[in-house]
């Protein structure tokens, strides 16, 4: 017995460690839980933009100085706190993780999750915990056609839009294209992505051959035998869904070889390298900001907002990530709000609050964001395409193409593989 | 055949730098017998010193065709940095542990590293692309390939064949290897063996480091860059046979030409296909290619 | 070299701080009684580590099985409609069991680092494989059904507690037969074996046979470990198996130390600790908190966690 006295001693100090707080309701901030990659391979492109974007507007609403109607101090009135935690250490971590959020830090609400993964493993547990919870970034289209939810929300364009407006982009521009070829990584994201461009580009160009699908090992970094492979294929359209780290280094690597020169390439998520290989991305390459965002964001009074305090404090301009958990916090503010006007100023509970969100409908940096899907839980955007042009140095895009959201999103209760499968039909 | 040729020079300009990047693992095996992770966070230091040296000397306008240099004295500079830190300050006090607990050691260093390398970079990419555009490109077929990926071919020679002249006909390396053979005896008779660890490490380290600054140019430089040459080294030599120089070489070379022909001809094998001629290797040859029985003692 | 001592006070032990589990437990914040599972589950693979370590063997692969053990649980609740928690531990043990027999057959042969290289191969493998099956999400793996008990789904409020009662008294039981399994002939030839193979064999015994038995025993352990974290979690995916997974059980065990069937189980309840409270106070290094925590015992407790209780008892 004097072992287990021990041990359990041990164990009470264990915890002991971790830091409890409660905290009484009146008057309380709000605390929110920022969940988002500060480690490893995606903190630079999505994690550390998301977080810079969550601090700067979370401060800036805390001040009272977002545009109308985001322009009231905090969440109503109640001063927003921060905690933040890294995505990174895989799906059990992240559960642990939400469950101490939720339970030990009694956050009034979870904005966060990049990795699909993380969104898929999350969602029930938010539900389990009833804990209002926003995806801002994942893309899975897979989180509300498996199931349905109270407190789980995405605030983002899932990303079927992203390879379905490329494949209509193509259709408008290079109306006479044969052959496509995909390079994309071998993961989920890389396997829906080329899936549903490959789907969207059979209906969309019936004889269209597919020469060869590359799907290298994610964070491989070294791409020469698949860009042969590729070059080999000779087709007119180079499809890719590479990120960021692997994306510069396909990029870099097909640059000398001039892959993306003799086939056009296609790089849904090409935003967010733009800024820094001008000199590799010949012009006319296809870039995609998984949205409305960057390059592609409507001039309203939210984008210019968010492009002047964005580059300001961090010297550089916004990319979609920081759009996304931007509008993210955006959409949770106004329902919030509604949710307290609703309860008499008093404030509100996270059911008053997701009821609020529920097909919702507001404005944000990237335009409309419309909670049409999921049973009111899903956003759809509208999506846009263009071509790259170096004018001075730097990468701009060109004939950009606009598709509204209701186009390029199926409708609701259809999943999006088979709207896909069935022709885009509404 | 113009695809098979294809897929003979994508195998070796990968089967050169796979051996670049894993070589210093089997040194610093053979010698110290570390399984040392922290090989993979001097691939990555190597990688931001080359990114950000080349790319301040090509920022100030000095000669680019220099910039070779500057990746290689990069790389040199880092690892004199860190390694001689490493191994003086913490690891050897360690030596005494059992294997699997040093592998542990390094373990917890690489993860400090990996914060480390975090908070001297940040966590923006580094890009220093001159050197690989720099040298143009030649065509094998109706194949473009940079010229650059010969300076690999080119470092992966002159370090393998290198390392094994060092070892095979210089003094030193008669000395090294009978601390390889039994440290405590060569102790015995004189030889200053902690010497020799300290140098081991440093140039098994500073080969990786090598390995990430040539590799800069042509990737950028992003946190995490280390975590994967770990594992991909450590399948290289452990085909090869652990510590022995021909056998990474030879590793390189079937996992580089595997690759490539399972990239051109079956692509969607190429996930697993590096683990699947590790284990296929040791069920038949259970040491690597390339090993020595161990003497049985009794 | 054995670690037993003579006045086995093991068993009593487990039961002691199962009863304190069932009778803490409610006491607990939620969020503890959750990491508590995650902890045993993580515990019950680092026991099988245990197991091989003590005959001087490391796998980098154990993850193999604690992905074995969780797909199974998670396929028995996709294609069966089967959520019982009992049910899932002992299926994933099973699965986990049959493959490492297999296995073992190969496994066996091998000493030093190429035991743990194979076996790191071979999970990476099942890695590979499961990323590339989209029906079962891909890397974004699956979510499982919510756990059930004897046909009874627990209350919401009440369910995390049912989940870790449930897994420490399995945790418990399997400590208790893996104590017992280690005073036979076959378990007592594990310090032999580490310290002299070709002599346990002078002797007529089998160092093979006794590995091979080794290992299936700790693929089982583990497979029970995956399966009570796929329930607990509600969610797989092949990240299971990589080769970090692998990493952080070994990373366990030696925290733990090898001299007692209850440090795993302490030594994963440290790790977590660290981890959570890393990710809480430094979320942008909480590697270098994590590293040097451990490089700190690893330095302070060279035999591990436990050497802290025994070596108290010495004096």
């Amino acid at each position: 017995m004097h072992s287990l006295k021990k041990l359990s001693t041990a164990v009470a100090a264990a915890l002991a460690l971790a830091p409890v707080t409660v905290l009484a309701q009146d008057a309380a901030p709000v605390k929110i839980g920022v969940v988002a990659f500060l480690s490893g391979a995606a903190a630079s492109p999505f994690g550390v933009p998301a977080r810079n974007a969550a601090e700067l507007v979370i401060e800036l609403m805390n001040a009272g100085k977002a545009p109308a109607p985001y322009n009231t101090k905090g969440f109503g009135g109640s001063k927003i706190e921060t905690v933040i935690i890294d995505e990174s250490g895989g799906t059990t971590t992240q559960v642990t993780e939400f469950r101490n959020l939720v339970q030990r830090h009694n956050v009034d609400m979870v904005i966060g999750y990049i990795s699909s993964g993380s969104c898929v493993g999350i969602a029930p547990v938010a539900e389990e915990l009833k804990k209002l919870t926003n995806f801002f970034d994942c893309g899975t289209p897979r989180i509300f056609e498996d199931a349905s939810y109270k407190y789980v929300f995405r605030t983002s364009p899932h990303s079927t839009m992203d390879n379905v407006g490329a494949a209509m982009y193509l259709k408008d521009v290079k109306p006479n294209m044969k052959a496509i070829a995909g390079i994309n990584q071998n993961y989920a994201w890389g396997q829906d992505s080329w899936g549903d461009f490959e789907a969207s580009m059979k209906h969309l160009f019936p004889k269209i051959a597919v020469k060869t699908s590359q799907m290298p090992k994610l964070f491989a970094g070294q791409y020469n035998a698949e860009i042969s492979t590729v070059m080999g294929a000779k087709a007119d359209v180079v499809h890719s869904s590479f990120w960021d780290g692997d994306l510069e280094a396909l990029v870099l690597q097909a640059a000398p070889r001039g892959l993306f020169k003799k086939s056009t390439g296609v790089l849904t998520a090409g935003e967010t390298i733009m800024a820094k290989l001008a000199k590799q991305i010949p012009d006319g390459t296809i870039l995609g900001a998984r949205g409305p965002f960057g390059p592609y964001a409507p001039d309203n009074a939210y984008s210019r907002w968010l492009k002047k305090e964005f580059q300001e404090r961090y010297q550089v301009l916004p990319t979609y990530p920081s759009y996304q958990m931007a509008q993210a916090i955006m959409g949770v503010k106004l329902a919030w709000e509604k949710a307290q006007a609703a309860n008499g100023g008093k404030r509100p509970s996270n059911e008053q609050v997701a009821a609020a969100l529920e097909h919702s409908t507001f404005e944000g940096p990237g335009g409309t964001v419309k909670m049409a899907l999921g049973k009111g839980h899903q956003a759809i955007m509208e999506t846009a395409y263009g071509m790259s042009k170096v004018v001075g140095g730097k990468v701009t895009v060109t004939k950009v193409k606009r598709y509204p959201a209701e186009v390029v999103n199926p409708p609701e209760g259809v999943k999006a593989a088979d709207w896909i499968a069935g022709g885009f039909k509404h | 055949m113009a695809e098979f040729v294809t897929v003979l020079v994508d195998g070796i300009f990968y089967s050169a730098w796979l051996f670049v990047a894993a070589v210093g693992l089997t040194l610093i095996y053979g010698v110290m017998k570390i399984v040392n992770l922290t090989h993979g966070s001097f691939y990555a230091l190597g990688a931001y010193a080359g990114a950000s040296f080349t790319g301040a000397w090509i920022a100030h306008g000095y000669p680019p065709m220099l910039s070779y240099a500057v990746l290689l004295a990069a790389a040199i500079i880092i690892t004199l940095v860190f390694a001689p830190l490493i191994e003086r300050g913490i690891l050897r006090f360690m030596y005494a542990k059992e294997e699997v607990v040093i592998l542990l050691i390094t373990y917890s260093l690489f993860l400090i590293l990996e914060d480390v390398i975090k908070l001297i970079w940040g966590v923006d990419p580094y890009f220093v692309s001159e050197p690989y555009g720099l040298l143009g490109s030649f065509d094998v077929g109706e194949m473009t390939y940079p010229t650059y990926n010969l300076i690999l071919v080119g470092i992966a020679i002159v370090s393998g064949s290198g390392l094994t002249l060092l070892l095979q006909g210089t003094r030193i390396g008669k000395l090294l290897r009978t601390v390889i053979h039994d440290p405590e005896v060569s102790r015995a008779m004189g030889i200053n063996v902690d010497r020799f660890y300290l140098v081991t490490f440093t140039f098994g380290s500073m080969l990786a480091a090598i390995g990430g600054a040539f590799t800069a140019p042509t990737v950028s430089v992003v946190p995490g860059l280390g975590v994967e040459i770990i594992v991909l080294s450590f399948a290289v030599v452990v085909i090869g046979g652990l510590g022995s120089l021909p056998g990474a070489a030879l590793g390189a070379v079937i996992v580089g030409l595997v690759r490539s022909a399972t990239i051109h001809y079956v692509p969607a094998l190429e996930l697993f296909v590096i683990y699947f001629v590790m284990a296929m290797v040791l069920a038949f040859r259970p040491r690597g290619l390339f090993s020595l029985a161990e003497p049985r003692k009794i | 070299m054995s670690n037993i001592t003579p006045r086995d006070r093991t068993l009593p032990m487990l039961g002691a701080v199962l009863l304190a589990v069932i009778v803490l437990g409610p006491l607990l914040p939620k969020w503890a009684l959750f990491l508590l599972t995650i902890a045993i589950a993580k515990g019950m693979v680092s026991l099988g580590l245990m197991l091989q370590l003590r005959a001087g063997l490391v796998s980098f692969g154990q993850a193999l099985y604690y992905c074995i053990g969780g797909y199974t649980a998670g396929s028995l609740g996709r294609f069966f409609d089967i959520s019982d928690m009992l049910l899932q531990m002992i299926c994933g043990a099973s699965a986990a069991a049959f493959v490492a027999l297999i296995l073992g057959f190969l496994l066996a042969r091998y000493r030093g680092i190429f035991y743990g290289l194979l076996s790191m191969a071979l999970s990476m493998i099942l890695y590979g494989l499961l990323a590339k099956s989209e029906s079962l999400g891909s890397t974004d793996g699956i979510n499982i059904l919510p756990s059930t008990i004897f046909g009874i789904r627990p209350v919401q409020e009440w369910v995390r507690y049912v989940v870790l009662v449930t897994g420490c008294s399995v945790a418990a039981l399997a400590a208790a037969l893996v104590q017992r399994y280690l005073k036979t002939p076959l378990g007592q030839l594990s310090p032999a074996i580490k310290d002299n193979e070709i002599r346990v064999e002078y002797m007529g015994a089998s160092a093979r046979k006794a590995i091979h038995v080794k290992y299936v025993i700790a693929a089982a352990l583990s497979g029970i470990g995956g399966a009570l974290a796929a329930t607990a979690v509600g969610h797989i995916d092949p990240d299971m198996a990589y080769w970090t997974t692998s990493g952080e059980f070994i990373f366990i065990t030696i925290l733990a130390g090898t001299r007692s069937v209850a440090a795993p189980f302490l030594g994963a309840i440290l790790f977590e600790t660290i981890r959570t409270v890393a990710f809480d106070i430094s979320p942008n290094t909480w590697q270098m908190t994590l590293g040097i925590s451990l490089l700190l015992v690893i330095v302070f407790l060279p035999e591990g966690l436990w050497s802290l209780f025994s070596r108290r008892k010495a004096a």
